[in-house]
């Protein structure tokens, strides 16, 4: 099966097909190179490990685009034993970019919602490269009411790389959507999980990440721009995405770091897509985990500390009243 | 934002506060040459062609606080450059030369005071500003005017001017949509009224939570208001622009905008509206 190759998996592919060469040959021929293949495998796992822990931000952000990532669908066929997809905003559509529907996950019902990519050119064309309208966002909302209604829990998935630039969404007011979504899940009385799985593409994904708890996928990336976005206005050189990349602090150990999520979930070596079975494991882990925590919580009590957890977001510094010569800012400890 | 690129802005527009006064503007929608001092005399409107130019937040409260009734709060709040985000140009350098340059520390003033009579929390953005950009503090002051118009219980008001979130504070700055937007969440549920108004241009993430969210959104005529900017629409969909595309007009045929306001009628209106939400026919305001 030959995979899609990235830029800098190029020296691992290499070898790999070294290897496969000489193993033909081997057997072909009924000659032993079992010593050249075994020196070989070593050199392999030897550069895997460098390249695979040493990625810089961009590669990441490559790895997160990963044609063959796993996608939400991917992950509930794994992690959920049932899954009823419900569709549609009751205002204008049903929007593919944003699914959204019950499901149950280790014996526990709850309320799943979260962009869904495509695999090839005619699913992408139907779920629009996972970027939502403004149907999407209002739908997710509609379901997210829902499981408040019924005590669901609410589990997002996030991958996008962006709500959608377009005519359509302008005039049915994909900011509005947003917004909307912003406030009233700030006040939603369920728990509520968001994992960004693939591309935290900026308010498109926050559209559906104001949550107890916000998690991130080990190569995945969450973004106020697109490293390619900010390039082109701040470098006026799209090519400069990988500087805009590393500028702006958008990998999830810099996330963790910044208090942006809580969780970094670990992914194989390689990147997601080398191991759909474990990765689906490692993450259902994780959100029973914190499910099982945001269940005990008092609902004032975790409608508080949602508040308080986005309250924090944010630096700010005091400027001295001027005295003689310049003012210098001193940061502060952010209020309340 | 991801989206958004620059709006285009007129060089009158945004340079005014460069200008020596004393000085001719041109006016870009009609080539009027306005004496300066006229066009401050008039808000800042082109007296030929109405054309609203860009005011700063100073110009803003002036316009609209009861004279002698404004108490700005947070003043002295400034940006940090927690990234160490550097490229092209240092955050910091940039942050440095245009507080110089606009006598300002950021893209925002807040503060209490009252309109026609009516006390309020205001908030006031300045597009001068680094374009208007929404980072920490942006976002930190319209939280604590919202917070503050909670408390008191009283309405809350953001006059938006902005390209967007803040790009060089990454992250920080797009959870500025989430932090305003959950303090909006607690003054609706608080029963109180919030008016966000539209000024050119109003895009992206600011679009994208608080000057999305009023229980009135009031725009001042021809302004660009949106969420992605027209350039990247265009790229991305090879579509031509339907006429007149994202501005006041255009959304308020469209249902987002409940009303246009020329700027000189807009503290009258605001007043006015006021009255109608302060509850309990001729009581004050108070919260239910
Ligand atoms: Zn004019």
């Amino acid at each position: 099966m030959r995979l899609f190759t990235l830029d800098f998996e190029k020296p691992i592919v290499d070898l790999e097909e070294t290897i496969a060469e000489l193993r033909k040959q081997a057997d072909e021929q009924k000659i032993d190179l079992s010593a050249q293949i075994k020196a070989i495998e070593e050199k392999l796992e030897k550069t895997r490990k460098e390249v695979f822990t040493n990625l810089t931000p961009w590669q990441r952000v490559q790895l997160a685009r990963h044609p063959k990532r796993p996608y939400m669908l991917d992950f509930l066929q794994r992690i959920a034993t049932d899954f009823t997809e419900l569709h549609g905003d009751r205002r204008f559509g049903d929007d593919h970019a944003i699914i959204g529907g019950l499901a149950t996950i280790d014996g526990q019902r709850v309320m799943v919602i979260g962009q869904q990519k495509g695999r090839d050119t005619k699913e992408n064309l139907m779920r629009n490269f996972g970027s939502p309208h403004p149907e999407g966002y209002r739908k997710a909302l509609r379901l997210m009411q829902l499981a408040e209604k019924f005590d669901l829990p609410v589990i997002c998935f996030i991958d996008t790389p962006g709500a959608y630039p377009g005519v359509g969404a302008e005039e049915r007011h994909i900011a509005e959507a947003i917004a909307v979504n912003l406030r009233e899940m700030m006040v939603l009385k369920t728990p509520m999980i968001a994992i960004v799985i693939g591309e935290g593409g900026s308010g498109g994904a926050l559209g559906i990440g104001v949550c107890d708890r916000v998690l991130i996928m080990e190569n995945a990336y969450y973004s106020v721009i697109s490293p390619e976005g900010c390039a082109a206005i701040l470098w006026k050189d799209r090519a400069a995405a990988s500087q805009a990349a590393a500028a702006l602090k958008i990998s999830a150990k810099d996330l963790l770091e910044l208090d942006i999520v809580d969780e970094v979930i670990p992914e194989p070596l390689g990147g997601a897509q080398k191991d759909y079975d474990a990765t689906a494991a490692t993450l259902k882990k994780a959100i029973l985990k914190h499910l099982d925590k945001l269940m005990d919580v008092k609902m004032s009590e975790l409608l508080e500390n949602r508040y308080k957890k986005f309250r924090k977001m944010g630096v700010v510094a005091k400027a001295e009243p001027k005295k003689r010569g310049k003012k210098a800012a001193l940061p502060v400890a952010q209020t309340t | 934002m991801d989206v958004f690129d620059k709006p285009k802005i007129t060089e009158t527009k945004t340079k005014k506060r460069d200008i020596p006064k004393g000085l001719w503007v041109k006016c870009k929608d009609c080539g009027e040459m306005i004496f300066s001092k006229e066009l401050a005399a008039n808000l800042k409107v082109c007296p030929k062609c109405d054309l609203h130019f860009s005011m700063t937040a100073a110009e803003r409260v002036a316009a609209l606080a009861d004279e002698g009734t404004w108490t700005e709060y947070d003043a002295d709040l400034v940006s940090v450059d927690v990234l160490k985000f550097t490229g092209v140009a240092a955050y910091s350098e940039r942050l440095k030369s245009h507080q110089r340059q606009t006598g300002v520390l950021d893209a925002i003033q807040t503060g209490l005071c009252k309109i026609t009579g009516h006390d309020v929390s205001l908030a006031v953005m300045d597009f001068g500003f680094l374009g208007g950009s929404m980072g920490s503090v942006v976002g930190e002051k319209v939280t604590r005017s919202i917070e503050k118009a909670t408390e008191l219980k009283i309405p809350s008001i953001v006059v938006s001017a902005s390209g967007g979130a803040r790009m060089y504070e990454g992250i920080l700055s797009l959870m500025q949509l989430a932090k305003t937007s959950g303090a909006l969440a607690l003054h609706a549920k608080a029963g109180l009224p919030y008016f966000s108004v539209l000024t050119h241009p109003t895009t992206a993430g600011v679009m994208a939570s608080y000057a999305s969210l009023g229980d009135v959104i009031i725009a001042e005529p021809k302004a660009l208001i949106g969420f992605a900017g027209p350039r990247v629409i265009k790229e991305t969909t090879q579509q031509e622009l339907p006429d007149g595309f994202q501005t006041s007009e255009f959304l308020r045929e469209r249902g987002l905008i409940d009303v246009i306001v020329h700027r000189k009628q807009l503290k009258e209106t605001i007043g006015k509206m006021l009255d109608y939400f302060s509850g309990r026919g001729k009581r004050k305001f108070k919260a239910a």
